[in-house]
């Protein structure tokens, strides 16, 4: 665990030094596309006090100056399968976004989202002995907690502290500089497979790039997608990517669960290619164009084109009704949905207040998803788009860039985490002056 | 039978070499360095090794010299001719003969600050101005030193202005009889005041023949008939005006006297001449 705290200490020293240089570079590593933002930040906010706006979490201070989209290559379920591959595109998403924006990066936040997250809700406390809580004790707090068995190989990615209480007052966001007896916390900690991580980390390393942040894809999408109030009062973000759909579940402004479906676009896609016998591009088109989740009338006489290239003209010219393209979807889409359900029931959805669900992701875009989904997960169902940043061109603000505003908006105002706080380093210091007291009285 | 590959999709990643040079050229650093230093000094290299030959250069030193003649000799620029203001027809043939060039000349070519020293050196000029008019002529105001009196030097007659410099010379007394004469060692100094003892002496000029300054300090006053009135120091104007005063009432300098002897303001005293000594002390004797 000091391992990792120290790791993620350089990667937040990395991050004030790319803020100091200026620019940064967000990349979003997705299983069909990999967006690259390149931010510029202008000194500190600028906000007008007077217009009763907030500092809106830092999205203020930056302007995106240079934005970029490729196809994915080399990914499955958001991770990393084909090295070599995996890194042209990158290398091809950060060269374009360097021509946009004019100006070479040095450093990248990325976010992903395959890697089979899981979250873990901690507790710790400790003895406050009537003393006001002070820095030190929060960080001491953040020692206490117990850490579970992660598994071999896993991973911690974030660690966010998501509620404090002296004695027993709960629910306070920040407790410094008040007094009591006994401070404890509530940590959520998310783990990863390290393994997966290690590969993406190699293949951005080799674009010669110096990481300054990571995330999980579900947190930034709903970041940029939930509004605030969604946020303190209880809200799920269900991110459909193309590899994987993130879920993440957010109350009193903290992320308190998150996990990830290993199904997404692609796969209605696969079944799409397979069930009306087309190549997979001709696949994704139809289903981008025509798709659909429920059937009417109407889409029994409208024919489509399925065309092919098959050379069989026979078979090139085979027409399908839209009713049927919607009848090959439309249990994909349930399943992963109902896969969504099974993630938010085990992870207590169904007891939040407020059960507001929004779909985001390039995958919430099929025509009368959130139909289906308020049939599924619930009524209070909407789709989101990402928030509007500064600078940010008209073609990457649909729900598909959900991920990669969210992951600006935490490059410029990241969430406090564990190693954001001084751990206190009582164990080492005092056993050794322990030893040397010894030392002094063994031998004088 | 034959499997038909699709077309190879065109793959836009760029090759590694490719974005890292990408990545090079947006350095600013390396941008600048390439944009202008390089260049820069590859036409300073370019141009020393051109200029390193001689013939090269004499070749562009050639050029440049008759690019700035050129200009130069526009007629715009050009003096044709000189106005001399102020001047007798001896000084302006001195001057005409300073001009140390031929016209025309172009304007450049003219010394100006350095021909008004050479012409106000001259004796005779007190002041000059010279400027270049338009139309191309060289306009020379002078000033020239009016003499005020005749100074008697061992060697000859010279002229003085008011100012006690010289101005030129005179063959002859006679050739400027309308000048007083002064002499004697530090004469020149104190011209001002011989001035001033000239214009007292007024009512006698016609029998004053001059002024000599003795011992460089004092005046003495020389009449016809080997008269003289020595004057004091100090106060020589009032001590002249006393002496015509007492000319004025008594006919004093008509009298026999050889010498009035103003230098002791509480004592002036006459010394008559030898006959007249004689004759006032048979008078004398006679009335015994």
């Amino acid at each position: 665990m000091r391992d990792l705290y120290q790791r993620q200490r350089r990667m937040r020293a990395l991050r004030k030094a790319a803020l100091q240089r200026r620019v940064i570079a967000v990349l979003d590593v997705g299983t069909s596309k990999i967006a690259c933002l390149i931010l510029r930040f202008d000194g500190p906010e600028r906000f007008m006090g007077t217009d009763g706006v907030g500092s809106m979490a830092g999205q203020s201070a930056f302007r995106v100056i240079g934005a970029a989209t490729t196809r994915a290559r080399g990914m499955r379920h958001g991770e990393v399968v084909n090295m070599a591959e995996a890194e042209r595109a990158i290398r091809t998403a950060i060269q374009s976004a360097q021509k946009m924006a004019e100006t070479r990066v040095d450093h990248a936040i990325t976010c992903f989202s395959g890697a089979r997250p899981r979250s873990y809700g901690l507790e710790g406390s400790v003895e406050l002995h009537g003393q006001q809580v002070g820095d030190m004790d929060i960080g001491r707090v953040l020692a206490a907690c117990d850490e579970p068995d992660y598994g071999d190989g896993r991973e911690v990615l974030h660690a966010q502290p998501v509620n404090f209480s002296i004695d027993h007052r709960s629910g306070l966001a920040d407790p410094r500089g008040q007094a009591g007896t006994r401070l404890s916390t509530d940590l959520h900690v998310l783990t990863v497979e390290g393994q997966s991580i290690d590969n993406l980390l190699t293949c951005i390393e080799r674009c010669d790039l110096e990481l300054a942040g990571l995330a999980s894809s579900s947190y930034v999408s709903a970041v940029s997608s939930l509004v605030e109030d969604e946020q303190e009062l209880g809200a799920a973000c269900i991110d459909m990517g193309g590899g994987s759909t993130g879920v993440s579940i957010f109350y009193r402004g903290h992320m308190i669960g998150a996990d990830a479906v290993r199904l997404g676009g692609e796969h209605v896609t696969g079944d799409i290619s397979m069930g009306l016998q087309v190549p997979w591009a001709q696949a994704e088109r139809i289903k981008t164009k025509h798709g659909g989740t429920t059937a009417t009338g109407m889409d029994d006489r409208e024919m489509i084109e399925i065309g092919g290239d098959s050379g069989d003209w026979e078979k090139d010219r085979r027409r399908v009704s839209r009713a049927e393209l919607i009848g090959i979807m439309r249990p994909r889409l349930e399943e992963i949905l109902e896969e969504v359900r099974a993630r938010l029931d085990a992870a207590g959805f169904e007891y939040m207040p407020s059960q507001q669900i929004v779909l985001t992701g390039g995958g919430s875009q099929i025509p009368g998803l959130e139909g289906l989904a308020s049939r599924i997960l619930g009524q209070q169902v909407r789709l989101g788009r990402p928030l509007r940043v500064a600078g940010l061109p008209q073609a990457t603000t649909g729900p598909a860039f959900s991920s990669a505003v969210g992951l600006a908006l935490f490059a410029a105002h990241p969430q406090d985490e564990w190693w954001d706080f001084d751990v206190p380093a009582e164990s080492v210091p005092s056993r050794s002056l322990r030893r040397a007291v010894k030392w002094f009285k063994d031998n004088w | 039978m034959f499997a038909m590959k699709p077309p190879a999709r065109r793959d836009p990643a760029p090759s590694r070499l490719g974005y890292r040079f990408h990545r090079l050229w947006l350095t600013p650093l390396f941008r600048i360095f390439l944009r202008v230093i390089l260049p820069v000094f590859a036409l300073f290299l370019i141009s020393a090794a051109y200029v390193a030959d001689d013939e090269n250069w004499a070749a562009i030193e050639a050029r440049y010299t008759a690019v700035v003649q050129s200009f130069q000799e526009r007629p715009e620029f050009m003096v044709t001719g000189v106005d001399i203001r102020g001047a007798d027809i001896a000084l302006a043939a001195a001057i005409n003969g300073l001009l140390p060039f031929e016209f025309p000349v172009t304007s450049f070519a003219i010394d100006l600050g350095g021909l008004k020293e050479e012409i106000t050196a001259l004796t005779a000029v007190k002041e000059a101005r010279l400027r270049v008019q338009t139309g191309g002529t060289l306009r020379v105001d002078v000033t020239q030193r009016r003499p005020v009196a005749i100074w008697r030097h061992v060697d000859g007659l010279r002229l003085v202005d008011a100012d006690g410099v010289l101005t030129g010379m005179v063959p002859n007394r006679t050739d400027r009889p309308d000048l007083p004469l002064i002499a004697g060692d530090g004469a020149r100094e104190s011209t001002v005041e011989a001035m001033a003892l000239f214009a007292a002496a007024e009512p006698i000029m016609p029998r004053v023949r001059g002024l000599v300054r003795m011992g460089e300090r004092r005046w003495d006053l020389v009449l016809d008939r080997g008269q003289r009135i020595l004057l004091p120091e100090e106060g020589a104007v009032p001590a002249l005006e006393r002496v015509l005063a007492l000319h004025e009432a008594q006919r004093m300098l008509d009298l026999d006297i050889v010498v009035v002897d103003m230098r002791s303001a509480a004592r002036p005293t006459v010394r008559l001449s030898t006959f007249a000594e004689e004759h006032l002390r048979t008078v004398a004797e006679r009335r015994q």
